[in-house]
């Protein structure tokens, strides 16, 4: 039989639009059905990709309603299930598919942004407390959704001694534990729709370090590469349009109360679309807005000629590497005819072009600022040599960072290793 | 043109031109190399009609667009999207817009008529070169002549400028004003009364040129009174055509600088790790890999007989001019002193970026008619 007809039968049996959204969900994740390609023995059915792939449209089809589209479902779990250990899984994985976790992830820092491997949140391992326990100090930033977070995915350094990628381990932290404190990060666009986070002495278990300890680099590019191969629209939650039913009526209002966090993430990319219906006489505007819609088309070509020679089998171009730069380009564009258009009405504030101004600066930073995305095109799709780096192969107790005005290097060393390190710690 | 932000089937190339392309690009390594194109751009012709009849009868290049009726092979504009890229990177010396791009795509266009079936055989084995004058705008030069009934002929009076190939076209095809409206005529070389001077051009790989009637003897061809419509559909083409070859330069200018910089040592480091370097050069990669999906684009629009052919075509044209004109540019400047030299190809790729991005109508222009076409108020030709 099919997987097609397989999925047909249960859902026949099972599917049932009036049942509440998360017993529902329960059902549905505990079939295997919510992620068919994953392992049989967590909560998957070990089906291959092609087979998941056709479930998955059998239930879109269907308008049957799936996990939540969030941080928790799309980010953390396939890091969790690749990385994680069985506690870690049997723990986080169901609730996140059933909706009742909310994660948020804690990577940057106001001192490690587009050099996240220079992040100098501490971790250290007290064995001696009850339950062998990590003591968490330092301070996070650009966390989405961390106002409404169950747990958070941490980055921290674990090793001052070794050079900085090798020092790092990924913990999960319990946002209600003591000493997490999480306050709104107003934005240049008027929202806060992320925060920063000030860690405090806050106490993780130690089985709650997800993949090895001082592995942490590995596990944070493997939760990058899920966000990356999400695309841009990354963080948005689509609303269904079907809401027949009580399951698919709270799912709706489930994805409303996540997007109002991100109504401003269109504008972000400048609109280019209010920019083609504009009609304008200037022929300087004219010009804006010809270059606007050159861009916008061009930037789709460009996406659909990765995806062709994708589909083809070809080695991938440059094309696709370059559409965050691209993506850049066109915002900025647009946010010039933005103003051109409104000419004096760019004065005002309460306005959707204000808020198209004031929110593209985010794109070319956001996700890899344009200048590390220029470094990777040009060294990996060009071939250009490397930077020599100052900071990758010594211990990174020794690497120059931000912060106050620090003490001199050997005042600095001997002043961590009496103040800040717990006696016992590295031995 | 339809909404901008509405998604369209993807499009890549498939693999029969693909390698195609490469065939083109092998002959033109043997043929066409940089020191042929010095040789051939210090001659009187400006190309080598040996390599043409080789274009024409080993590659097909010619009919590539033509329909079989007419000896040519009916492939269609996409092909000639990827030839006129390959002539773009090789800066070839070769009739090819005039001729290919330009007066075989007029006369396909009217398959009924008899200048069809007389002179584009010709055409397609090379034997025949033919352009067609456009003006030096992006509205097309209508008329170009004043035609007055002898007999039962006619006889054109006018002059027209900025003629691709003008001086060694064997037919010229122009719009000239009649009673009915502007209608499309053609004079062979050596009628009465029709000069060809060659222009000195900034761009000395491809050849402008000034026609001068006076009452020279012309047949009509067409309809009376549609010469507009054929001319701005041919404009529509060139432009896609010169498109491409556009992309075609900027990828070879900033294959040749990235190359260069990998080598070229400076400061104890090879200045492509130079983060002011990279930066320029990728920035050179996203307009080089836009620029290509730009004409790609507007090449299936023309393959397809889009509606939408007159936007794209306007849309890719000045694109691509400007990222020519931009990546030429930057690599003189990353070349330094090397690239302000004769000896390096950097310059001939300057020349012909400039003299690309205005001829068929500058990126200005073009972007005005973009927006003509979106908002619908434009009237033009059709």
């Amino acid at each position: 039989m099919s997987v097609a007809e397989d999925l047909d039968r249960w859902l026949a049996d099972h599917w049932d639009p009036e049942l509440g959204l998360r017993e529902w969900r329960a059902v549905l994740v505990d079939s295997g059905w919510a992620r068919p390609a994953w392992p049989g023995e967590w909560w998957g059915m070990g089906l291959p990709p092609a087979d998941a792939a056709e479930a998955q449209r059998v239930l879109a089809e269907a308008e049957v309603v799936g996990p939540p589209s969030t941080v928790a479902v799309n980010l953390v779990a396939p890091t969790i299930l690749q990385h994680g250990s069985d506690l870690l899984r049997s723990t986080f994985l169901r609730p996140a598919l059933v909706g009742d976790h909310a994660w948020t992830q804690l990577f940057s820092e106001p001192g490690a942004g587009s050099d996240l491997a220079g992040v100098t949140t501490r971790a250290e391992r007290r064995a001696e407390l009850p339950g062998d326990t990590w003591i968490v100090n330092g301070h996070k930033v650009w966390n989405s959704g961390a106002q409404d977070a169950d747990h958070g995915l941490l980055l921290a350094r674990t090793d001052w001694d070794v050079p900085k990628h090798r020092g790092l381990t990924c913990l999960v932290v319990d946002m209600r534990a003591a000493g997490v404190h999480v306050r709104p990060l107003p934005q240049m666009n008027g929202y806060a729709t992320f925060s920063e986070v000030v860690l405090t002495d806050v106490r993780v278990p130690a089985e709650h370090v997800l993949g090895e300890v001082g592995g942490g680099w590995a596990v944070v590019n493997a939760m990058l590469a899920n966000e990356r191969s999400l695309g841009a629209g990354a963080g948005t939650v689509p609303v269904p349009g079907n809401v027949a039913g009580r399951c698919r009526r709270e799912a709706a209002e489930e994805a409303a109360r996540a997007a109002r966090h991100f109504s401003w993430y269109p504008q972000r990319y400048g609109r280019a679309d209010l920019v083609a219906a504009a009609r304008s006489a200037d022929p300087l505007v004219r010009q804006q807005i010809a270059r606007v819609v050159t861009l916008a088309r061009i930037a789709a070509w460009s996406a659909g000629r990765a995806r062709a020679n994708l589909r083809l089998g070809r080695v991938a171009g440059a094309e696709g590497s370059l559409a965050k730069l691209m993506t850049s380009e066109l915002a900025r564009a647009a946010a010039v005819a933005h103003a051109q258009l409104a000419g004096p009405d760019v004065l005002l504030g309460d306005t959707l072009t204000a808020e198209i101004l004031l929110s593209v600066p985010a794109v070319s930073i956001a996700g890899g600022t344009d200048e590390i995305q220029k470094n990777i095109v040009a060294e990996r799709v060009l071939g250009l040599p490397k930077d020599p780096t100052s900071d990758a192969h010594v211990p990174f107790r020794d690497v120059r960072r931000n912060g106050p005005a620090e003490p001199s290097g050997a005042e600095l060393s001997g002043a961590e290793l009496s103040g800040a390190e717990p006696s016992g710690a590295g031995s | 043109m339809t909404d901008p932000t509405a998604a369209e089937p993807d499009f890549a190339f498939d693999d029969e031109q693909l390698e195609f392309g490469r065939v083109v690009r092998q002959f033109l390594g043997r043929r066409s190399d940089q020191a042929e194109v010095r040789r051939l751009m210090a001659t009187g012709t400006g190309h080598d009609p040996d390599v043409w009849k080789a274009l024409a009868l080993q590659l097909g290049v010619t009919g590539l667009a033509v329909p079989e009726t007419f000896g040519g092979t009916g492939r269609g504009p996409l092909e000639l999207v990827v030839v006129f890229e390959e002539f773009g990177r090789a800066l070839a010396c070769a009739p090819l817009l005039s001729t290919v791009g330009m007066a075989a795509s007029l006369l396909t266009r009217l398959p009924a008529d008899p200048a069809a079936l007389r002179y584009l055989p010709g055409i397609v084995d090379g034997s025949v070169l033919g352009t067609v004058a456009l003006g030096a705008g992006s509205e097309v030069d209508v008329p170009a002549a004043q035609a007055e009934r002898s007999g039962s002929g006619w006889l054109l009076t006018g002059e027209a400028t900025f003629v691709v190939d003008a001086h060694v076209a064997d037919v010229v095809l122009l719009g000239a004003a009649t009673a009915a409206g502007p209608t499309l005529f053609l004079a062979e070389r050596g009628a009465a009364g029709l000069g060809a001077t060659a222009l000195d051009t900034l761009d000395p790989t491809r050849r402008l040129g000034r026609l001068r009637l006076r009452e020279t003897p012309a047949a009509p061809v067409g309809e009376a009174g549609g010469a507009r419509a054929h001319l701005a559909a041919v404009r529509d083409l060139a432009a896609v055509y010169l498109a491409a070859e556009q992309a075609g330069g900027a990828a070879f200018m900033l294959e040749t600088v990235v190359e260069y910089a990998k080598h070229r040592v400076q400061f104890g480091r090879a200045i492509g790790s130079f983060q002011a370097v990279k930066h320029r050069c990728a920035e050179m990669l996203l307009l080089v890999e836009s620029a290509r999906s730009a004409a790609y684009h507007a090449g299936r629009a023309a393959a397809d007989g889009s509606a939408e052919l007159p936007a794209l075509a306007a849309l890719a044209k000045a694109y691509c001019s400007d990222a020519y004109v931009e990546v030429a540019r930057a690599s003189i400047q990353l070349l330094g002193g090397l690239g302000f030299t004769w000896e390096h190809p950097a310059h001939l790729h300057h020349r012909r970026a400039l003299s690309s991005s205005a001829l068929l109508g500058d990126p200005n222009q073009h972007r005005e008619r973009l927006v003509r076409l979106l908002d619908g108020s434009h009237t033009e030709e059709r």
